[in-house]
């Protein structure tokens, strides 16, 4: 048979790509309850990060189950709607725009630890290069941060790519996010370093202007939905707390 | 007669690209992902096992069916081969190894577009047989690599004090002393600097390695 006939190549061609079609769709297949394993335990590893508990990849269910005890979604009225908190992708959100600002989904995770509750919000943004994101976690009044982490896809080192290092994230300890009027405020990151008495601002990353700019909207966008919903809902605050039965099951056994 | 199972001419295959031949440092390919991985002697572990992987499975596969590839499709057919290898690799790491799979993210992909296993592939794998091929992939997987784990490893010791993420013990004393890590490591232009070095080293060696300009 002659092998640079049209006829050989054209069935070379397609046997070929029917293979590797084959041997890949199956591989994935095969694969795929792990790689969603992986991207859950993951998350949960960043959730925990928000609230200063260091879970690794073989803990992070057992410490998940032990320190968040519920999870809710509410939209971007503030309102609270049904839905897994968990199943959310914040990122994805932020990255299609045909999806509504009505439509976004804003998740929210209730934390207990060492006797006190936290409330754990995950946010996505825009750092200079690409995608950016991160948790933050807020004390039980609601106004004060405990704890945030940030990460990003592709920040420069030593520059943008600072915002997921404990200098940066721990400047946000102990700022708040609503002033004492009770009108929301924020937390800027401030370019230059922030007034050392505020308790709005942190200090912005030499070099990394863009992306602290960045985190500086995502946190303002973010927070100001959940803001809103924690102000209407702060009269009922002590009254659903510790309702330690309602973890989600459905979590645990995923 | 038969050629002898492990002759002189398998062993320099084999030992060629580690030295006189090395992909990096002589032919200059590969550069790309040299520079992007090499801040973590981990990173540059797990890229060349990757890379080993790929090269060899291509290398072999492309041998073993030199005789009916068409040559009009030929480097598509190459492409396939490596590109199939490469997403069988990226499903593994996401599902073994999640953490150097978020670490090397782009780049695992990007072995596809490494011009060292294109090269193998077109100018060995196309016209010699398994074992040659073989051997030659070996040979030439493992010269890039070795030259990624040097340069990581010097890039992670001196930027971050650290070798597979691990505290180098008595660094602490250094430190008191007024010792501090060099940034400039961590940054790309310095993966390019250890190469040079590496390059100059090499030549220095053996000048019939210098260009006559």
């Amino acid at each position: 048979m002659n092998k640079e006939s049209n006829t050989f190549t054209f069935t070379f061609a397609i046997i070929m790509v029917l293979i590797v079609g084959t041997v890949l769709a199956v591989t994935s297949e095969v694969l795929q309850p792990r790689k969603i394993k992986n991207e859950k335990d993951k998350k949960m590893i960043d959730i925990l990060s928000a609230i200063n508990v260091d879970a690794t990849r073989i803990n992070a269910q057992e410490k998940y189950t032990e320190f968040i005890y519920d999870e809710s979604v509410i939209n971007n009225k503030g309102e609270l709607i049904e839905g897994s908190a968990f199943e959310v992708d914040v990122l994805f959100q932020n990255r299609d725009k045909t999806i509504l600002p009505k439509d976004k989904k804003y998740p929210f995770f209730k934390a207990q630890k060492d006797g006190s509750e936290y409330i754990i919000v995950p946010m996505a943004g825009t750092g200079l290069w690409g995608p950016i994101w991160g948790f933050v976690s807020l004390k039980s009044d609601y106004k004060t941060v405990y704890g945030a982490a940030f990460a990003h896809k592709g920040e420069t080192p030593g520059l943008g790519a600072e915002i997921n290092t404990p200098f940066f994230e721990n400047a946000f300890e102990n700022k708040k996010i609503v002033d004492d009027n009770g009108d929301f405020v924020s937390i800027k990151v401030k370019k230059g370093g922030a007034d050392k008495e505020s308790l709005y601002e942190v200090d912005g990353i030499t070099g990394g202007t863009i992306t602290s700019d960045g985190v500086a909207v995502m946190l303002e966008k973010t927070l100001k939905v959940y803001s809103d919903y924690f102000q209407s809902k702060k009269v009922n605050t002590q009254t659903d707390s510790l309702k330690l039965d309602t973890v989600n099951i459905n979590l645990i056994t995923l | 007669m038969a050629k002898a199972f492990f002759s002189k001419q398998h062993k320099r295959l084999l030992t060629d690209p580690m030295g006189d031949q090395n992909p990096i440092t002589i032919q200059v390919l590969g550069i790309c992902s040299a520079l992007a991985i090499t801040t973590q002697l981990e990173n540059a572990l797990v890229m060349t096992l990757a890379v080993v992987f790929v090269m060899i499975s291509a290398s072999m596969l492309i041998s073993i069916m030199r005789n009916i590839i068409p040559s009009r499709i030929r480097i598509i057919v190459q492409l396939i081969v490596v590109a199939a290898l490469v997403a069988l690799v990226d499903q593994i790491l996401k599902a073994f190894l999640p953490d150097a799979s978020e670490k090397l993210s782009v780049f695992i992909g990007l072995i596809i577009t490494n011009c060292i296993i294109m090269g193998r592939l077109e100018a060995f794998a196309m016209g010699n047989k398994i074992w040659d091929s073989f051997l030659d992939a070996l040979g030439n997987a493992f010269g890039y690599g070795w030259i990624l784990v040097a340069v990581a490893f010097i890039r992670e010791l001196f930027g971050s004090g650290k070798l597979l993420g691990y505290e180098i013990p008595g660094l602490q004393h250094l430190y008191d002393h007024g010792y501090m890590n060099n940034n400039l490591m961590i940054l790309p232009p310095m993966a390019l600097i250890v190469v040079g070095l590496i390059i100059w080293i090499q030549r220095s060696r053996n000048k019939e390695l210098i260009e006559e300009n």
